[in-house]
């Protein structure tokens, strides 16, 4: 479904990513972990077509197709969907009428209709549940004062709305009491299935206590630097990461 | 008389189409005019009239405001900067030939007809628009003014302003300068003095118009001011809804748009002034060129429980300087102000309102919505001011702004006067900015670029535009996602 060869991206003069490859299959989850600042954002808002980040050399295949040649909104529409570490407040813009916005761009791409806010209304009560969500927040402005938490919850609505076929989310459990992880874990859990792949960006090995990875990879300096199966994030919560960064150095 | 006219030689439709203009009203129509020589002096203003043929009251009328001008002085105090203007550099009348009166649409000229078609206004009678009669402004003459018939039929006047001065003498006479008197401020004074054409509403007592009226301002020619004037007077227990639209062609040199707005309404009456303004705001990387839109607008609310409000969506112009404004002096009377804002390029704009109260238990509303992006100036400049005698008044004013990017300015003067201690004045003000990553947010969603922008600023502007009528609330939110999908980043 998606891989990544050799990637070389940064911003102006600065390489970030310095030489990433990953290979995300159907059905697949990778957890991504490692210290802060290695670059984990990064590589998620590359993947999301952020313009802020240029990549010098490399590849990006999702699909079949150069995802690197499709606009931010193609991949959307494609079936990637990025799940914020810090989502932005944007004031003035009601959530509902967001949420519909974006379910209706994706069925216009796939030819259908749009649905009506009546309509919508009943497909968000239902996702809504899901997350355990107030109905309050549909009239709320678009993440204006909520917390972090609410914020998180809100990302993970969207994706139970976008039903993505690759969803990359980035520190979706930091800012997230016990009970909120454990709703959107369950969240999470229940929109994953064997035609779709999750990448999980993580810090802590708790969230994956709720989603179990496939394979977890470390990432440091731009570089994957380790890879291995669930048994590393344990051997990471154990050990921090610095056994790991001064042995390859 | 020694003022002759001469016909000047003009780019074509398809000359100016083919440039790479980004301003999509930048062309000019090939026709013939009529336009007098450069410059302003008594003899000028004498032959315009007789141009016009305009009764004696007309002529004193512009004698003493120029007189009046000629003591007065540009204002300096509006945050706004250009070089000075050459008031002997401008030509004061420029007419589409032929001046004979036209009998019906027919008679206009073809190639002004597909100007307006052009802009979206169609003026025949199979295409015209069926609920709003329009007088179509090109360059300083009234050439058209659509469902009049219909409109007469219950007692509403629609014409323009040259002609009500033959037909309606007694109602021009009586209200013109009664709400911006000749010598309010210095380009109210040039307007008084040398204005050309522009629109005349009446609405007799008791009646609600049909449609809705609107005016389509043209400038066409280079070289020439606008100086139109328009007067609009609401009977008892009437009520009107108004729309003015406005755009320029492109060209290098400013141009002076001084225009003077004058409403009044009796007792009970309602007058809703809606105002989509798009002059061409010159080169966007240079400042140069773009119209200098001088205006003065203002209502009186004469009758008791009468009401004006205005709407305006400023999105052109290089340099803007308006304040649409209401004296409230029927007790009970209502003045509202509802304002979008949008600078980018060079652009600049001082704009807000007054709300003058003088009559008992007035109220006033403000909302103001100050967009800027690029390199532009944007201010918003409002009085609300209480008389002595206005009891119980009361005034809301909200005023916020938006920045696109970081190069770009906003600034807020309200000033408050109040004479009278049982006054409610309530102020809000607010700054935010839109953001590559908003945008980023919604493009990650599958929501493009156009549409992102879109919901951000009508979200911003939402409280302005649902006070448009719909078609215009429409073009004014295309319009302005049009001009900043550029500036965001
Ligand atoms: N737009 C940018 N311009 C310059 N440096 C950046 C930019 N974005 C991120 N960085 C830098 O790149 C590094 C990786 O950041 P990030 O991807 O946010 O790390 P992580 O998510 O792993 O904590 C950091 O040193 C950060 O300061
Ligand atoms: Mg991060």
């Amino acid at each position: 479904m998606l891989e990544i060869k050799d990637l070389h991206a940064g911003s102006e003069d600065t390489e970030i990513i310095k030489g990433i490859s990953l290979t995300v299959n159907k059905g697949e989850i990778h957890a991504i972990m490692g210290p802060n600042g290695s670059g984990k954002s990064t590589l998620s808002k590359i993947l999301a077509g952020h313009h802020e980040y240029e990549v010098s050399s490399g590849s990006v295949t999702y699909n079949g197709k150069n995802l690197l040649d499709l606009e931010p909104e193609e991949r959307a529409l494609e079936g990637i969907f990025l799940g914020f570490q810090y989502p932005v407040e944007i004031p003035g813009v009601n959530n509902a009428e967001f949420l519909r916005m974006a379910y209706n761009a994706k069925r216009l791409h796939k030819g259908e209709d749009e649905v009506d806010p009546l309509d919508f209304d009943e497909i968000l009560d239902e996702k809504m549940k899901m997350v355990e969500m107030d109905h309050k927040y549909k009239a709320r402005f678009l993440n204006e004062g909520f917390s972090g938490g609410e914020k998180k919850k809100n990302e993970i609505l969207q994706m139970a709305i976008l039903e993505p076929k690759l969803a990359v989310l980035d520190e979706t459990d930091s800012g997230l009491d016990i009970d909120a992880l454990r709703i959107v874990a369950n969240g999470v859990n229940n929109l994953i299935n064997e035609n779709n792949a999750l990448i999980l960006i993580t810090h802590y090995q708790r969230l994956l206590d709720y989603i179990k990875p496939d394979y977890v990879h470390v990432l440091s300096k731009g570089k994957i630097i380790k890879s291995g199966d669930k048994g590393l994030a344990l051997e990471l919560e154990a050990q921090g990461y610095d056994w790991l960064t001064t042995t390859t150095n | 008389m020694n003022i002759q006219t001469q016909s000047k030689p003009q780019a074509t439709l398809d000359d100016v189409l083919t440039d790479k203009s980004e301003y999509k009203y930048g062309f000019t129509t090939d026709v013939d005019s009529d336009i007098f020589r450069k410059g302003l002096d008594e003899d000028v203003i004498r032959a315009l009239s007789e141009k016009k043929n305009e009764p004696k009251f007309m002529l004193d009328f512009r004698l003493k405001a120029y007189k009046k001008w000629l003591t007065m002085k540009s204002p300096t105090w509006p945050h706004v900067h250009y070089p000075p203007i050459d008031f002997q550099g401008i030509s004061y009348y420029a007419a589409p030939k032929p001046k004979k009166k036209l009998e019906s649409l027919d008679e206009v000229d073809p190639e002004i007809l597909r100007t307006f078609d052009k802009l979206g206004i169609p003026l025949d009678e199979q295409k015209r628009l069926s609920n709003v009669a329009v007088d179509a402004v090109f360059d300083s003459v009234s050439v058209a003014t659509t469902h009049k018939k219909k409109l007469m039929e219950h007692g509403i006047i629609f014409c323009s302003i040259s002609e009500a001065v033959h037909e309606y003498p007694e109602l021009v006479e009586e209200y013109l300068g009664s709400v911006v008197p000749i010598g309010d401020n210095f380009y109210a004074a040039l307007n008084s003095a040398v204005f050309t054409d522009g629109s005349f509403v009446y609405i007799p007592p008791d009646t609600i118009s049909p449609m809705e009226l609107s005016t389509y301002f043209r400038i066409n020619t280079e070289e020439t001011g606008q100086f139109e004037r328009t007067l609009i007077i609401c009977a008892e227990n009437s009520y009107v809804s108004y729309l003015e639209g406005c755009t320029a062609p492109q060209f290098d040199t400013n141009q002076l748009h001084a225009a003077v707005v004058e409403l009044v309404t009796l007792d009970n009456a309602e007058i809703k002034y809606s105002t989509v303004q798009n002059w061409y705001a010159g080169d966007r990387e240079t400042g140069k060129g773009g119209i200098y839109n001088f205006v003065t607008k203002r209502g009186k609310c004469l009758g008791k429980k009468s009401k004006i409000s205005w709407t305006q969506v400023e999105t052109g112009s290089a340099i803007t300087w308006k304040y649409p404004s209401c004296i409230l002096q029927g007790d009970q009377s209502v003045g509202e102000f509802y304002s979008v804002a949008l600078t980018n390029g060079l652009m600049q704009a001082d704009t807000g309102t007054k709300m003058i109260h003088i009559g008992k238990d007035t109220k006033s509303s403000i909302i103001s919505k100050g967009i800027s992006a690029d390199k532009s100036s944007n201010a918003y400049r409002g009085l609300v001011k209480v008389n002595k005698g206005a009891s119980n008044a009361r005034n809301y004013s909200q005023c916020d702004s938006m920045l696109v990017g970081d190069q770009c300015s906003a600034h807020t003067f309200p000033y408050i006067e109040s004479a009278n201690s049982s006054a409610n004045l309530e102020h809000e003000a607010s700054t935010s900015k839109i953001s590559e990553d908003q945008l980023f947010y919604f493009q990650s969603r599958g929501i493009s670029r156009e549409n992102a922008i879109s919901a951000v600023i009508n979200g911003f502007c939402k409280e302005v535009f649902k006070q448009l009528p719909m078609e215009f609330a429409v073009e004014a939110e295309k319009l302005l996602t049009l001009k900043l999908e550029d500036s965001v980043g």
